[in-house]
């Protein structure tokens, strides 16, 4: 299959706006997510600083916005959206909807992240004085760097497959693409690029993230 | 004695609460540990040993009782305070708890970093430290790279960096073989030495006690069952539990034929590394003419001196007892006739 220069140039276009939102949106959903990870863990039962009422209630929230389809919270959140940025269509846009749908799910990746750390090391900490925060910055997240690096993998990978679910409502990027040529238009093999696109990308943040992760993790050898 | 106390549990019990009711773990606990002294806890597992010392920086809150280290009531301060003055109490443990994404000099540092040390100067320090424990040149190695024992002389090392005045081992030594846990426990000895800190060695084999302790505190369901110096409770233990700890794995010998015989004398030798062990017994028999049938014994050569216990069954004729006690006491050996539930 030939495509003309137009077409090449959409799809070079199409992949720098993924790459833009999905990049964006993961800087972003950690920001939020992250934090709240930590507090997850933190303030849990058996945390350093339980705190009960607002573990569970943390807890709660974040389960609600996990478990509403990322379709539909894309929808839903278009008002939200256009209240902050004043427009809910193209590539910033989605980074919006992108960011509240997969923050919730970070959090718990951080959070069983930093669970894996142990729990003596943490005690040891504690026997020298360490404070609570100290114990998050010193132990808790750099004894968990490699676990949290797959995780990173893992959540840019879902964005990307979230950020082309936004193509449907104009999101921009290479879902947008694929929805404009391939279903309006029945153009199967401009289908087929993007999702060969897709893919590429995919393979290539897994395959990025795994590394660093192997490569950082001083546990083994 | 006129020694000065670094450490004063007064009427500490823990309780923990769970789904099936309470765990008393600790009971009425009264202890009084000096300083510069290696003080022992011994006692079987589940005893209450690891709640015990965890009490002593108040990783575990007491839920009655209180706590005084170097003249502090731990048990009174706030959390800022008692951070604080965890600094003053360093604490190893059977796992070595290390930071496994950090090097050995890495790991050296970070109570120095945690107490605002700049990073210069906790360098400087933590190869003082490495210098201590024997590992200078294994300084950036991550623990994944270093073996048992050199995981744990860096935890040691990491436990010395803020000059504390107590160093609290939480079984340092029992993930370790016979060897290397010598190695520690001779280290721990140097630095009680040389460095002048209170060592508290939390742990459930005699051998550990009786290698580097001067004071033990037997610890027996969550109650202190008895306490004193090494030697003498080696030598005369008062209590079940304090026998059941010198001699182990009593249910294996009491299957024995001559054993546990009604009517039998028993006479219990202690070696307490005066005298060597083979020549008197071997001599005993010789001298006085009667043969003993030896019922148990665990002793073992300390820097070539023999520490343990033997249990003997005596020959029947009165006779031949009083001339092996007559022996007995020339050879100024420390011994004890028992009855068959010692074992
Ligand atoms: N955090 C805890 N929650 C509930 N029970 C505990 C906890 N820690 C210890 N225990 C119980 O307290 C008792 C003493 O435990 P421990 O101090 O660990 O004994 P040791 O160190 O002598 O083996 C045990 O019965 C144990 O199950
Ligand atoms: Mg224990």
């Amino acid at each position: 299959m030939m495509f003309s220069k137009e077409m090449l140039n959409l799809f070079l276009e199409g992949t720098l706006e993924t790459f833009y939102m999905v990049v964006m949106s993961t800087l972003l959903a950690y920001l939020i997510g992250l934090p709240l990870g930590v507090l997850l863990v933190v303030s849990g039962e058996d945390g350093i600083r339980p705190m009960p009422v607002l573990n569970r209630t943390l807890g709660v929230v974040i389960n609600l916005l996990r478990s509403a389809p990322f379709l539909i919270l894309l929808v839903a959140l278009t008002p939200v959206t256009r209240a902050i940025l004043g427009t809910s269509l193209g590539s910033t846009a989605t980074i919006v909807p992108l960011v509240i749908g997969s923050a919730p799910f970070i959090a718990r990746m951080v959070e069983s992240s930093i669970k894996e750390v142990d729990g003596g090391v943490i005690e040891a900490a504690q026997s020298m004085g360490a404070s609570p925060m100290q114990i998050v910055l010193r132990v808790m997240l750099p004894e968990a760097k490699p676990s949290l690096t797959v995780g990173a993998a893992i959540a840019v990978t879902t964005i990307l497959g979230y950020s082309a679910m936004a193509g449907f409502v104009g999101g921009g990027g290479l879902g947008t693409i694929a929805v404009n040529y391939g279903v309006h238009r029945y153009q199967t093999d401009v289908m087929l690029v993007t999702l060969a696109l897709l893919v590429a990308i995919v393979q290539v943040f897994q395959e990025v993230g795994m590394h660093i992760a192997a490569r950082i993790d001083k546990r083994r050898r | 004695m006129d020694q000065k106390e670094i450490i004063r549990i007064e009427g500490l019990t823990k309780r923990f609460s769970g789904k099936n009711g309470d765990v008393v773990a600790l009971e009425g606990i009264d202890l009084s540990i000096n300083q510069g002294e290696i003080f022992g806890i011994i006692g079987l597992s589940g005893a209450g040993k690891s709640t015990l010392v965890r009490c002593m920086n108040l990783l575990e809150r007491p839920t009655e009782g209180r706590v005084f280290v170097d003249g502090q009531e731990l048990s009174a301060l706030t959390e800022k305070q008692l951070r604080q003055a965890r600094r003053g109490i360093g604490m190893i443990f059977q796992q070595f708890n290390l930071l496994m994404q950090s090097t050995a000099i890495e790991n050296i540092c970070f109570p120095l970093l945690l107490s605002g040390v700049n990073r210069r100067e906790a360098e400087k320090r933590a190869l003082e430290l490495l210098e201590i424990v024997g590992l200078s040149d294994r300084r950036n190695a991550y623990p994944a790279q270093l073996s048992g024992g050199q995981k744990q002389r860096i935890a040691i090392a990491r436990a010395l960096a803020n000059e504390p005045k107590v160093l609290l081992c939480d079984e340092a030594t029992s993930a370790l073989d016979p060897t290397t846990t010598r190695s520690i426990l001779l280290l721990l000895k140097e630095i009680n030495e040389r460095l002048g800190i209170t060592i508290v060695v939390i742990t459930h084999e005699m051998r550990v006690v009786e290698e580097i302790c001067s004071r033990v505190a037997i610890l027996d369901a969550s109650h202190v069952a008895e306490m004193g110096k090494v030697e003498e409770i080696f030598r005369r233990p008062k209590t079940a539990a304090a026998r059941r700890l010198l001699f182990p794995g009593r249910e294996q010998r009491a299957e024995a034929p001559a054993f546990g015989a009604k009517n039998q004398r028993m006479l219990r030798i202690v070696f307490d590394g005066m005298t060597p062990f083979e020549p008197v017994i071997a001599n005993m028999v010789l001298v006085c003419g009667a043969p003993v049938n030896i019922l148990f014994a665990n002793t073992r050569a300390i820097e070539g001196k023999t520490v343990g216990q033997m249990i003997v069954q005596l020959p029947e004729a009165e006779d031949a007892v009083s001339r092996i006690e007559a022996y007995l006491n020339a050879q100024n050996v420390h011994y004890e006739e028992v009855t068959d539930d010692v074992l």
